[in-house]
């Protein structure tokens, strides 16, 4: 390599000899002040108010770990778990079929793929857990049979459908509409060439789905369901619109207004919370984690601002950014 | 059996909305044959070569490959659109590999390999490991079949999906511009995988820029510009004597 270099006086010219080693650069280390000051309000501050909070009297510490272990309490955050679990399995079941709807080629099954996402996202979901709550009075009988003749059998609703399972209804078919954006917007982030060599090698529209476009997909798609997850655990605390009051915030409401102190239960019903969705945040790291094989190590991980949820950002084709766009619309 | 080509067009036509790509394309491929297609960008070779599997359909004019019409079945005088299961029984038989290698990212070189003979074919795994390997030793990358698309060269991921669509035991490969994606120093290597391949007596349709490969491994070359064949022949003679002014216009550029 340096021979013919050296033969041409002008790359001689402009590559000088290179000495020693270069010597290492001492200079005066710019100082920051401002920032141990700031660093010093903010531990001062924080420091304040927790002696503050543990010496006043309304948060009443005593009531609270009287009630943190509570049976009921317990009883209660098994039952927003399992409506959360039931909502989101349904959600995204439902909203992978309306993702699917909305990449339809069929006009009218793209439209009524439209039209729900447009009902659901359109209106806030206390109003329609509300709604849901009054199903059993608007439809007190649903009739099976021909239309427009006599019935074979008759359900009446009340008798059949727990309040429960209205509140998981109602949470779901909301959620499902933010779910099937989210679907389709991982879809649509798989590079066309790979349906297309996939085609090419044989494979059918379904087994292309399955095998090929949905786990590449999935890397888009986990960390906002991530969130919406733990968005839906939060939700939940809605439904005493329904009403249902065996949850978490409507059984530790319940009980503070037996025993006239509200603050102590808040504080209970959020260290719940709280729990969960740490264990949450836990489980949605290892889950991006495993779906992001393949793809490097070029994923870049940071708190998303509005639920402190790990999140993916970067990869070559993101659209979920511009989509995900329901934190302001939720009733949290 | 013999007499019958693999890829026979006539009259072939596709058009985009009022963009008419293919204006009436007519050529054979007979067995065994490499069919080099060149010619500016636009001219509808890409889209030729999309027509041969059925990744575009065909809208006048007649295509077959191996004596079978492609994309439509002829019954009692009538076509009849073919059902989308049917069309991918017809793809299995044909290879393609693509410009944009699209290897599939989520798994390995040898996971890509045996995935359409497993899940397409029904071959057992084993079965398929086996001979996805002897794939990879082939187009020279047996170490790297553990080995995610994003961690190989261009060049490697080519072969890679060349070896996959050699899994399928395609009678037909389809190659659209394999080399154009790589880095100069990278192209060697596909070619020369693609010239074994050519050697073995694999019938291949190549559409190229690289003239030196088509002069050296094709029984003959085809020139297309705005959507027609302008000029077709020995790709020695094509390329040293061109006829057409078109033709003559687009090699002094690329030679």
């Amino acid at each position: 390599m340096s021979a013919p270099q050296a033969d041409r006086p002008a790359a001689r010219a402009t590559v000088p000899p290179v000495s020693a080693q270069p010597e290492p650069i001492k200079a005066i280390k710019l100082r920051h002040p401002w920032r141990i000051v700031f660093a010093v309000i903010l531990i001062l501050g924080l420091a304040l108010f927790i002696y503050d909070a543990s010496q006043r009297d309304a948060y009443g510490w005593d009531q609270f770990a009287k009630y943190i272990f509570d049976r009921r309490i317990s009883q209660a955050a098994l039952i927003t778990l399992l409506m959360t679990i039931y909502s989101m399995v349904i959600a995204i079941v439902l909203g992978v079929i309306l993702a699917v709807m909305r990449l339809s080629d069929n006009p009218v099954v793209k439209g009524v793929a439209w039209l729900y996402l447009w009902v659901f996202r359109g209106t806030p979901v206390y109003v329609q857990l509300v709604f849901w709550g009054l199903f059993t009075t608007i439809y007190a009988t649903i009739d099976i049979g021909i239309p427009f003749t006599a019935p074979w059998t008759s359900i009446e609703t009340k008798a059949t459908i727990d309040v429960f399972w209205l509140a998981v209804i109602g949470l779901s078919l909301n959620e499902a509409a933010y779910m099937a954006e989210i679907v389709r917007a991982g879809i649509l982030s798989v590079d066309p060439g790979q349906t297309e060599a996939s085609k090419a090698l044989g494979m059918g529209w379904s087994q292309s789905m399955r095998r090929i476009v949905i786990p590449q997909a999935m890397r888009i798609i986990i960390p906002p369901t991530g969130n919406e997850v733990i968005s839906m655990l939060k939700t939940t605390s809605l439904v005493a619109a329904v009403p249902f009051s065996f949850d978490l915030y409507g059984r530790s409401r319940d009980i503070s207004a037996v025993i006239f102190d509200p603050v102590p239960l808040l504080l209970v019903a959020s260290a719940w919370y709280l729990l969960f969705t740490s264990i949450l945040m836990v489980g949605q790291y290892f889950l991006e984690k495993r779906f992001s094989r393949g793809v490097g190590q070029a994923i870049e991980k940071r708190p998303n601002t509005e639920t402190g949820a790990l999140r993916t950002v970067g990869g070559p084709n993101d659209p979920t950014r511009p989509i995900d766009s329901k934190g302001s619309e939720h009733t949290k | 059996m013999t007499d019958v080509p693999m890829v026979n067009a006539e009259q072939v036509s596709k058009n985009f909305g009022s963009n008419e790509v293919l204006k009436g394309i007519t050529l054979e491929v007979k067995r065994g044959e490499v069919l080099c297609l060149v010619g500016p960008s636009g001219s509808g070779k890409s889209t030729f070569l999309r027509c041969i599997n059925h990744l575009e359909r065909v809208d006048a004019g007649r295509l077959s490959v191996d004596g079978v019409l492609v994309g439509y079945e002829e019954r009692d005088d009538k076509l009849y659109e073919l059902k989308p299961n049917v069309a991918a029984r017809q793809r299995r038989d044909i290879g393609m590999v693509f410009q944009r290698f699209n290897l599939f990212p989520h798994m390995t070189a040898l996971e890509n390999i045996i995935e359409a003979p497993m899940k397409v074919k029904g071959t057992a795994k084993a079965a398929a490991v086996a001979r996805g390997k002897e794939l990879l030793d082939r187009v020279g990358l047996a170490e790297k079949a553990d080995a995610y698309p994003a961690h190989l060269s261009g060049g490697q991921q080519q072969r890679v999906a060349i070896a996959r669509a050699l899994a399928m035991d395609p009678k037909l490969m389809l190659f659209d511009e394999p080399t154009s994606a790589l880095d100069p120093e990278l192209v060697g290597d596909v070619l020369e995988v693609m010239k074994q391949l050519a050697a073995s007596g694999m019938t291949m349709i190549v559409v190229t820029h690289e003239m030196g490969f088509a002069r050296e491994v094709a029984d003959s070359l085809v020139f297309m510009d705005g959507g027609v064949v302008v000029e077709s022949g020995d790709p020695a003679e094509v390329l040293a004597n061109p006829q057409h002014q078109r033709t003559k216009a687009f090699l002094s550029k690329v030679l």
